[in-house]
């Protein structure tokens, strides 16, 4: 605000002139505490900010960017955008504790299928939530209040996975899932650890395109999980982050989840319309628990109901209202298939431009560029190559090695395929 | 550790109702044409429709035009320009930014819960003192925190006003060094908010305890309808010297209920000290739903940021709260009017969006079975529910449940 324009408000408002506030500050309550350390995927963005390298490239942070190097906002979301604007029916009241309902049965609907049985069934407890992330944290907090004190993830997985868990009061133990050694699965070490985890227990999985390897099991090797956890009494726990994004074909996407609702499994599904939808920001997901029968899906939801209601009352509205728009379009909904398909697309062509390059004149083989799926390529740099690529070559992705394939565009791509090969020469 | 059995789903008990989003859940089903909304705390315009702010709805057209918006992540801290301006509406023009650490959060809940795990986490005291009544919710959010939720007296049910003896009293008795909670203004549930006298007072007397100030701000601008004077409690604090805490929320005062938009706020003592107090709080947010949502914020940020939609938000915002002064006014009119024989003047003294009327429970469930009217057995009633066209038929209906009867209790 203009200064002039402060002065005219407090004459209007008769404010006191700001010289009677006196900063007599007494002993401050938080004068012992530490630094944290800084978020290791998101503070790397703050890092590229600072930094002022004309060549500098972001692989970081999974959010998708157009060959241009910017962010994308999907056609079908900017006119969903307009669509809700005119209706005069939509406001900004508040949503219920579990969100927007219909929002919740178009979400579930996309993951396990408009015809699957159990939505049919009425056996399926949904809530709206605050992306990914925050249907995890209600998940993990539902659990705990459940009774359960851990749950199992695969090593690796997505960072933020275990400080959600944590602070929900679960111990996170690890299941063998990517050798970096042979930049594959480790799926006879994986069947081993599902087997001796003890009945009952919740075990998270990725439906598609895991984070950050980018390496998803086979549809032959995902029925042998699905066996071995039902055998073993276990609970699967999807996340599905990038459903249509990663193949391009969103009920493919969804095959695992949908093989283990066949199964009979009484799984749980948190949704992220965060990248598909290119919603990032608006904090649109979905968590959604298949129980027996209809009435213990109500017991569910109200619990689920007690954990959000303390967190953050209810979700906001506006990029769910967007997703149900689009959702509940017949035209709009190809729209968003072809858009999304679109995004993946791009991206299998930088893999394909990347690991050309990478090739290209060097001795190591960069086959598993090709080979993974989805937003990231885990390239299986070291951490001191990492740095490197970030010191010497303004290039950010974290210190797993993980690059963000998003940010890889047609004008960068021989740029960081010889910035990798330069700190990986021997 | 051996997890639960196979089938655990099938142990989980029937959550209980919340208390307020569950009567308004009631009142959606209730098929009775005189039924009528006085629970939630969200504003209605005359006809009993949600309204959307003239200036926000501008607000939303210019950045849906902007090609620079985008749906981007906002980082764990939130839309810093949209932060800055927040804290600036809360505490002043003239705050010292360099020293206030800030986050935008959603909305007061959300504010109220990263607060809360913070002193969960790093305060020595693990004890938080909040006025009785209070909102609901408070106390779930709290005690969610790791905290001991205490109660320190404030509303006298007696004389329909302010206990300040019993609250004087009840602070004292805190060990010192505790947490405690203060509506900044327009008390939820009771409308009763100390004067500018009383509030010296308590401020004098928590310094004294070395106690830690967690103010709750939900409705700067729709108390009195001046933003500024709403602001008094807070800026006097923190003019007091006192490191204050505040959870600020955009729902009523911009009508962004649903798009969940607040801030918490850290007054230091540092520039160094903002930043470590940052850094922890980034940690509570992150592992909770890595970053806030960005529509509601954008959506105050272009119009704090904007001279005319400045002006035009704060008269409308006056707007409303005029309206609800006025239906004040006009429920003790029409009380009079049906023959209420009771001293309804604390219904016109209390301030904000709800009136604390003295029903007990039984007359509130008779209100809602037999008249079909949906407010908090504690008596709560949300003015802004209340319109010309059913201000009669509640005034009526109040009087033939309270008639006879005492709305105040004896102590």
């Amino acid at each position: 605000m203009s200064k002039a324009f402060v002065t005219q408000l407090s004459r209007k408002f008769k404010t006191p002139p700001s010289s009677c506030y006196k900063y007599a500050r007494s002993i401050s309550h938080w004068r012992q505490y530490e630094m944290g350390p800084p978020d290791p995927i998101v503070g790397l963005n703050e890092a590229f900010a600072l930094d002022t390298s004309p060549n500098k490239v972001n692989v970081g942070v999974g959010a998708y960017r157009g060959d241009d190097g910017l962010p994308f906002v999907l056609p079908c979301v900017r006119e969903a955008e307009q669509v809700n604007i005119q209706n005069i029916e939509l406001d900004h009241e508040y949503l219920g504790i579990v969100g927007d309902t219909t929002f919740v049965r178009l979400a579930v609907e996309f993951a396990y299928g408009k015809d699957s049985h159990i939505l049919t069934e009425g056996r399926v407890a949904g809530v709206q939530t605050i992306s990914g992330t925050g249907g995890l944290r209600v998940f993990g907090e539902f659990l705990k209040k459940g009774g359960h004190n851990e749950i199992y993830v695969p090593n690796p997985t997505w960072g933020n996975h275990i400080p959600i868990m944590k602070n929900a009061g679960l111990e996170v133990k690890k299941y063998r899932y990517y050798n970096p050694a042979i930049s594959s699965l480790e799926f006879d070490n994986m069947i081993n650890d599902l087997k001796i985890i003890p009945p009952g227990s919740v075990v998270l999985l990725h439906a598609c395109a895991h984070n950050p390897t980018g390496m998803d099991p086979t549809k032959e090797q995902w029925q042998e999980i699905s066996k071995v956890m039902k055998d073993g009494k276990l609970i699967p726990f999807f996340d599905c982050a990038y459903q249509g994004f990663a193949s391009g074909n969103a009920p493919e996407d969804a095959f695992a989840i949908r093989m283990f609702v066949e199964d009979g499994h009484q799984l749980a599904t948190v949704q992220s319309f965060s990248k598909n939808f290119g919603l990032y920001g608006q904090r649109v997901g979905a968590l959604s628990i298949v129980t027996a029968d209809e009435d213990e899906a109500k017991k569910v939801l109200s619990q689920m109901k007690m954990a959000i209601r303390p967190m953050y009352s209810n979700p906001p509205k506006h990029g769910a209202q967007l997703v149900k728009t689009i959702l509940s379009d017949e035209r709009l909904s190809m729209d968003f298939i072809n858009q999304c398909a679109d995004m993946a697309k791009r991206i299998n062509e930088m893999r394909i431009k990347l690991r050309t390059a990478l090739e290209e004149g060097g001795d190591r083989n960069w086959e598993h560029i090709t080979k993974q799926i989805g937003m990231f390529a885990y390239s299986g740099l070291t951490k001191e190559e990492v740095t490197a690529l970030r010191d010497d070559h303004s290039i950010y992705c974290t210190l797993d090695g993980r690059i963000s394939m998003a940010g890889v565009t047609s004008r960068n791509v021989d740029y960081i395929a010889d910035a990798i090969k330069e700190v990986t020469k021997k | 550790m051996t997890a639960p059995s196979k089938n655990y789903l099938a142990e989980i008990p029937m959550g209980a109702p919340d208390a307020i989003l569950g009567i308004a859940e009631n009142f959606k089903k209730c098929t009775d044409p005189h039924k009528v909304n006085v629970c939630v705390g969200a504003y209605r315009d005359e006809n009993g429709k949600p309204w959307i702010l003239p200036s926000v709805r501008e607000a939303e057209k210019m950045l849906m035009d902007d090609p620079s918006e985008n749906k981007e992540y906002a980082s764990i801290s939130g839309d810093a320009v949209f932060v800055e301006q927040a804290i600036k509406f809360a505490y002043g023009q003239q705050v010292d930014l360099d020293k206030i650490a800030a986050v935008q959060t959603l909305s007061g809940t959300g504010a109220c819960r990263i607060g809360g795990e913070f002193l969960g986490k790093f305060y020595p005291v693990k004890k938080i003192y909040i006025p009785d009544p209070t909102w609901g919710n408070h106390i779930s959010i709290f005690e969610n925190c790791g905290l001991e939720v205490v109660r320190y007296r404030y509303y006298s049910r007696a004389t329909n006003g302010l206990d300040l003896k019993g609250m004087v009293e009840d602070i004292k008795a805190a060990p010192d060094g505790s947490i405690v909670l203060l509506h900044a203004c327009a008390h939820n549930p009771t409308g009763c908010d100390p004067s500018h006298e009383q509030w010296k007072v308590i401020s004098d007397l928590i310094k004294e305890k070395n106690l830690q100030v967690f103010f709750d701000s939900a409705y700067q601008g729709f108390a009195s309808g001046d933003a500024e004077a709403d602001g008094f409690a807070l800026r006097y604090f923190v003019s007091e010297g006192h490191n204050v805490m505040l959870a600020q929320s955009f729902a009523k005062n911009f009508g962004l209920y649903g798009e969940r938009c607040g801030t918490l706020s850290f007054v230091t003592q540092s520039a160094d000290e903002k930043e470590r107090v940052l850094s922890q709080v980034k940690r509570i947010i992150r592992p909770m739903y890595s970053s806030p949502p960005v529509h509601g914020s954008s959506i105050v940020r272009k119009v704090l940021t904007n001279d005319k939609l400045t002006k035009q938000y704060y008269e409308e915002c006056a707007f409303m709260a005029n309206r609800i002064a006025s239906m004040r006014n006009l429920l003790v009119e029409e009380l009079k009017k049906a023959g209420s024989t009771h001293d309804w003047s604390h219904i016109t003294s209390q301030i904000g969006m709800f009136a604390y009327t003295g029903m007990n429970s039984d007359m509130c469930d008779k209100l809602t079975l037999e008249y079909s009217i949906f407010l908090t057995r504690d008596g709560r009633i949300s003015l802004a529910g209340l319109n010309e066209k059913n201000v009669a038929y509640v005034a009526k209906a109040i009087h033939s449940v309270t008639d006879g009867k005492s709305i105040t209790t004896t102590e």
